[in-house]
């Protein structure tokens, strides 16, 4: 992204905000549930960690409904790394965000992977002083996300699957909606921010620059080294790994390897190196057999 | 000839420091490795978490290969987590612990000094060296706790230095790399090329 779209993509997007997401570039976020998962994160290389009560794929084998964590939980994670510390909250779930906000969280990740707490709208982000990442599967959803106040984009994949096709599906739709806006002529853009549900001026500036203004990572089913390089070198700015690190044989082991894959990218002597004997992955389910009410990536709009 | 200015690119901000070194007319690459250190005249360590680059830095010993660069006349720009990695001494390097840093740079830095994304600000400072306020954006910014003898203060905030000078070092607590001002960029590739 060019540095003037950092001063103001959304409404509540300051630069600082947005400024600390181009920090966590090349770096990978990762789920812990303690704080001495977060404190193996940290020692691993995570650039931030995602503070949560259960991981994806515990949510998905233990049902029921998914809730903001526990605010002891998250400060006990807080006070344990140095590194930035990102909770979820509930799509549309405005308290929720107040309360991480006041417990000084980093990042919020206004998120699918919970329980929405609205089915219709999500949260005004531009009220906050705290920056949000929202997910996205598509173009659309991305820069409705950004024009609320989102300082970040993560696309949805499945979470809590390991199974990363999903994953690649949202980042191949995202970069081919963007692709296709920047071949169009001025006067389509009006028709095409109607078709995408998006303010023409945001429209407009991505048809400009050839990306979104907000930096873009990806998420939901990453389990691999091989997975994190694959979505770097299709362009995502950075990896959110989920269940894949602590559902893992060896979470130290795993989460450092993928860290070295994400920054060596584009080098297979890397990420082949750090792909030996990692031991399992985590088990996973292919998406396709989940049934459409339990995908997640389909909460959001 | 335009100076040869490095970008360390592990992790971070990088992107925005190239731009702004192309910018002020300097020929740019990234270095993810030490032999990708040959023949420059500078380098630039930039913002991100210092933790994970020195982490990313280690199976290579690029950061230890950096300083030897460095003493044989590499000039060196580190911005917020980069001025963690060139700072001499860190007050709290717990989890910097066991991993070597680049050093040489005489002041003590803090990490997250000011607190947490909620404590992040922007400021005007004034500069030595340029004639009108620079816009500074601080994130999740490292406190300078002290600095000795050979660093000169380039800028300070809220009585705090916030960019140093020490030789062929240059060092900011801030992102000079998130604005459209270039003036430090271009006073880093002056001092570079000299």
């Amino acid at each position: 992204m060019t540095p003037e779209n950092t001063q103001s993509p959304g409404q509540g997007a300051t630069t600082v905000n947005t400024g600390l997401a181009h920090m966590l570039k090349g770096g990978v976020i990762m789920d812990v549930v303690t704080p001495d998962q977060a404190k193996i994160a940290e020692e691993a290389g995570a650039v931030a960690v995602m503070a949560l009560e259960r991981v994806p794929a515990d949510i998905r084998a233990t049902g029921g409904l998914a809730r903001m964590s526990d605010p002891d939980l998250i400060q006990g994670i807080i006070d344990t790394v140095s590194i930035p510390v990102m909770a979820k909250a509930r799509i549309g779930h405005f308290v929720e965000a107040q309360v991480l906000e006041h417990l000084k969280v980093d990042y919020i990740d206004e998120s699918e992977v919970l329980s929405p707490a609205d089915y219709v709208n999500h949260v005004d982000k531009s009220k906050f002083s705290v920056p949000f990442v929202c997910g996205a599967s598509n173009l659309g959803e991305a820069l409705r996300r950004i024009t609320e106040g989102a300082s970040m984009i993560r696309s949805k994949g499945e979470a809590g699957t390991g199974d990363v096709s999903e994953a690649v599906k949202h980042l191949r739709t995202i970069n081919a909606e963007i692709a296709r806006l920047t071949s169009m002529a001025e006067d389509e853009l009006y028709v095409a921010a109607k078709e995408l549900q998006a303010p023409h001026a945001l429209v407009k500036q991505v048809a400009a620059d050839g990306r979104l203004p907000v930096v873009t990572f990806v998420a939901g089913g990453v389990a691999t080294p091989a997975d994190a390089a694959m979505m770097m070198q299709m362009g995502a700015d950075g990896v959110f790994v989920g269940s894949g690190i602590f559902k893992s044989g060896d979470p130290a082991g795993r989460a450092k390897a993928i860290v070295q894959a994400t920054t060596h990218y584009d080098d297979p002597s890397v990420v082949t190196e750090v792909s030996r004997g990692l031991g399992e992955a985590m088990v996973g389910l292919n998406v396709a057999d989940l049934p459409e009410p339990h995908r997640l990536a389909e909460r959001g709009w | 000839m335009s100076p040869r200015i490095g970008v360390l690119a592990l992790q971070g901000a990088v992107a925005e420091h190239v731009r702004a070194l192309q910018a002020v007319g300097a020929e740019v690459s990234t270095v993810r490795r030490p032999a990708e250190l040959a023949g420059l005249d500078g380098l630039v360590v930039p913002g991100g978490e210092s933790t994970t680059m020195a982490r990313l830095a280690a199976p290579t010993g690029l950061l230890p290969q950096i300083r030897s660069a460095h003493d044989d006349g590499m000039a060196l720009f580190g911005t917020c987590a980069g001025m963690i990695l060139m700072a001499d001494d860190v007050s709290d390097a717990a989890a910097l612990e066991g991993f070597e840093r680049i050093g040489g740079l005489d002041i003590v830095a803090r990490r997250n000094g000011y607190g947490s994304q909620l404590d992040s600000f922007t400021a005007d400072l004034d500069v030595v060296g340029l004639d009108s306020p620079l816009p500074a954006v601080f994130i999740r910014a490292p406190v300078v706790e002290s600095t000795g003898g050979e660093v000169e203060v380039l800028a300070s905030a809220a009585e705090r230095p916030v960019a140093v000078r020490q030789g062929r070092m240059m060092a900011s607590s801030f992102h000079p790399e998130l604005t459209e001002d270039h003036r430090l960029h271009a006073l880093f590739v002056q001092l570079a090329g000299a």
